[in-house]
């Protein structure tokens, strides 16, 4: 499988694209940081005994998404899976403080991962269908006191993923959106972990699962699609009283 | 999250548990700045990734896990400081590489192993990691990030290579990994009678075999002191080992904390007689997994907690050589008069002096005790302490919480210049842990 990876140095896309290399999968990774990259692309390629390409692209850049998934497939030799594992959170507290902080959470989170989605749908679409994966969140599932606007484009990015699903899965194009619920990555360095908190090389390995079987969505690990399905049934009431 | 939260640390003993604050990226350019020590896996025993004050910052390392070069020819390797020797082991041992020099768990990360000079069963001819060290990126105190090598900036070098992390924060490792015949190990495994045996025994088997260590029966006293078993290996031949790959096994977790009174001498002497009679005969020898061979304890997850709420510390010294086997006999019969009740006493002998400016090693044989936290383990650790320095022996600081600045001093005359030598690199004294306060000297 030829494969681009958004985020892949990082947090839970760093432990999907060693899983995919180290089984053999050939690798493109996409991301801001062109050192940060190479240090990647290092590993990756001792992993997986094969070279690794490399292209940067920003998501606060719609600019950079043709050019880079055009890279990749270029020196990959085609394309059949994108994966977009990047992403950011920021607390309430500083963004209700900062609203510039906000509209880059809202824009990177939702807007341009839209975009990013939308770019590589068209390029998979066009060369007989494909996988389009995209780590979503359980976050985005019922409004949140401490995550407001980090939930809500969560929430949008999956309705987004879901939509897309609907119309294209039957042209070729499997969209397949992950929920994991909280994970140890640098990204949520500490915050204390609930209940279930998982590791990022679990929560990888279910995601290339869901990847070869084309799983429209996951939560990751399993327990959070039913921990999800009481908290969309709490009244609002006990959701303003609740803390978390 | 870049901001240093506040949480509380303690080491893999549980004792000391102290307060301070904790910063973790995949990034340790980015969090190493304002940090005042680093931490891998926090499997040294006692408080030697600790912080020294509250509000100082403890940078986490192991989210930095990335291999950044590997030349399949020579073996070199270059990684970040916090990649694991659990993954080190699971990539590299199916295709034929194996770390020159491991401890007793691969719950470490390469920048620990740097920082403590980690030492192993083949000490005897290949000393210690810091021996097949090629080059080392810092961080140091002043914030500035320096490459050292043998060629380049030597003191800093030696100086790092045992230096607890106190000289900068280990930002790279790059090191030469060794081939190996196959990825399994034949071993013989000799039940001992006596310390002389043990001893002669080691000795032997330093001049025919890659790896070695003995265990010994902590209880056993009088004509029995020092009785136990050898454990012998090296990598088996191709034509010995096993068709297929080690299978790579996780073990299971000990499920909670166990009681304090789990481990009293008795139960503690009936495991340790029922490990040295377990093996019937003198001689046994078998094709071992690498995994079984090398880090026994870690198929059991979290065995720290079987030690209760009180924790543990261990104790490692190593006493010169004598004819008559003299300081470890009176070492050996010291800790039976102070009744200590160590689950696990390892012997070994040691090889030459590494180049670590402060690393523990030299030759002479080391012994480890592993001693359940009592109010009264302090007072055990200091009467170890005076016997040893009066031997001219020294502790391993990656092991127990109690020894004393003064005792240090007495024990390493090497310290003063490597103090000096630290200040050079860091002149405001930025970078300090719980350990260097105590050990060291380091202003509260």
């Amino acid at each position: 499988m030829k494969v681009a990876v958004l985020g892949a140095t990082k947090g839970i896309g760093r432990e999907v694209a060693r899983l995919l290399a180290e089984r053999g999968d050939r690798l493109a990774i996409l991301g801001r940081d062109r050192d940060d990259l190479e240090r990647s692309r290092g590993d990756l390629s001792i992993r997986g005994q094969a070279d690794v390409a490399v292209a940067v692209c920003d998501l606060l850049d719609p600019s950079t998404f043709g050019p880079a998934l055009q890279e990749s497939t270029d020196q990959l030799g085609g394309l059949d899976c994108v994966v977009v594992t990047a992403g950011t959170l920021v607390l309430q507290e500083r963004l209700e403080a900062d609203p510039s902080l906000a509209a880059d959470l809202l824009t990177v989170g939702f807007t341009n991962t839209v975009l990013f989605c939308e770019e590589a749908r068209r390029r998979l679409l066009a060369s007989r269908g494909g996988t389009l994966c995209v780590l979503s969140s359980v976050a985005g599932e019922r409004g949140r006191k401490p995550i407001v606007l980090y939930g809500a484009a969560k929430a949008g990015l999956s309705r987004y993923l879901e939509g897309l699903d609907h119309r294209f899965r039957l042209a070729g194009l499997k969209v397949v959106c992950i929920k994991p619920g909280f994970v140890k990555t640098g990204m949520t360095a500490g915050l204390k972990p609930p209940p279930f908190a998982a590791e990022p090389d679990a929560v990888a390995r279910r995601v290339v699962k869901a990847i070869d079987r084309g799983e429209a969505e996951v939560y990751a690990p399993w327990i959070w699609r039913w921990i999800m399905a009481v908290i969309r049934l709490l009244p609002r009431w006990v959701m303003r009283r609740l803390s978390f | 999250m870049r901001e240093p939260f506040p949480t509380r640390f303690s080491g893999w003993g549980r004792y000391p548990v102290l307060p301070g604050r904790s910063v973790q990226s995949e990034s340790l350019p980015e969090i190493t700045g304002g940090a005042a020590i680093s931490r891998g896996l926090g499997r040294a025993y006692g408080d030697a990734a600790l912080p020294a004050a509250a509000n100082d910052i403890v940078a986490s390392s192991t989210l930095a896990d990335r291999l950044l070069n590997f030349d399949s020819t020579t073996g070199v390797l270059r990684a970040e400081a916090g990649l694991s020797l659990l993954e080190l082991n699971r990539l590299f041992l199916p295709r034929g590489w194996f770390t020159p020099v491991t401890p007793g768990t691969q719950f470490v990360t390469l920048g620990g192993m740097v920082a403590a000079d980690v030492h192993g069963k083949n000490h005897h001819w290949a000393g210690s990691f810091g021996q097949h060290l090629l080059s080392l990126r810092l961080r140091l105190g002043t914030g500035e990030m320096v490459d050292c090598s043998e060629s380049r900036d030597p003191d800093l070098f030696r100086a790092t290579i045992g230096g607890m992390g106190l000289t900068g924060h280990i930002l790279e490792v790059e090191f030469r990994m060794e081939r190996i015949p196959s990825p399994w190990i034949w071993s013989e495994t000799e039940r001992l009678s006596c310390l002389d045996e043990m001893i002669a025994g080691l000795k032997a088997a330093s001049r025919e075999w890659s790896f070695s260590s003995g265990w010994i029966d902590s209880l056993a006293k009088g004509r029995h002191l020092g009785r136990g078993l050898l454990f012998k290996g090296r990598w088996a031949e191709s034509t010995q080992a096993h068709s297929t790959r080690p299978p790579f096994r996780r073990g299971f977790r000990v499920p909670f904390e166990f009681p304090n009174w789990i481990l009293t001498p008795w139960s503690m002497s009936l495991f340790n007689a029922a490990v040295y009679w377990r093996h019937p005969r003198r001689i046994s020898r078998r094709v071992v997994h690498p995994q079984t061979f090398f880090y026994p304890l870690d198929r059991i997850e979290r065995w720290n907690l079987v030690y209760g709420r009180d924790g543990l510390a261990q104790y490692q010294c190593v006493v010169p050589h004598a004819a008559d086997n003299g300081p470890t006999r009176r070492l050996l019969e010291l800790a039976v008069s102070l009744k200590v009740p160590s689950f696990l006493t390892v012997v070994k002998d040691f090889g030459a002096e590494g180049k670590g400016w402060i690393s523990f090693p030299k030759p002479g044989i080391t012994v480890t005790f592993d001693l359940p936290l009592r109010s009264g383990t302090a007072a055990v650790v200091a009467r170890f302490n005076e016997l040893v320095a009066a031997e001219g022996g020294r502790v391993y600081l990656a092991k127990d919480p109690f020894t004393t600045a003064a005792e240090m001093r007495r024990m390493d005359p090497r310290l003063e210049s490597w103090l000096e030598a630290r200040k050079r690199w860091d002149p405001r004294g930025r970078l300090r842990s719980a350990m260097s306060i105590r050990v060291m000297g380091d202003p509260q």
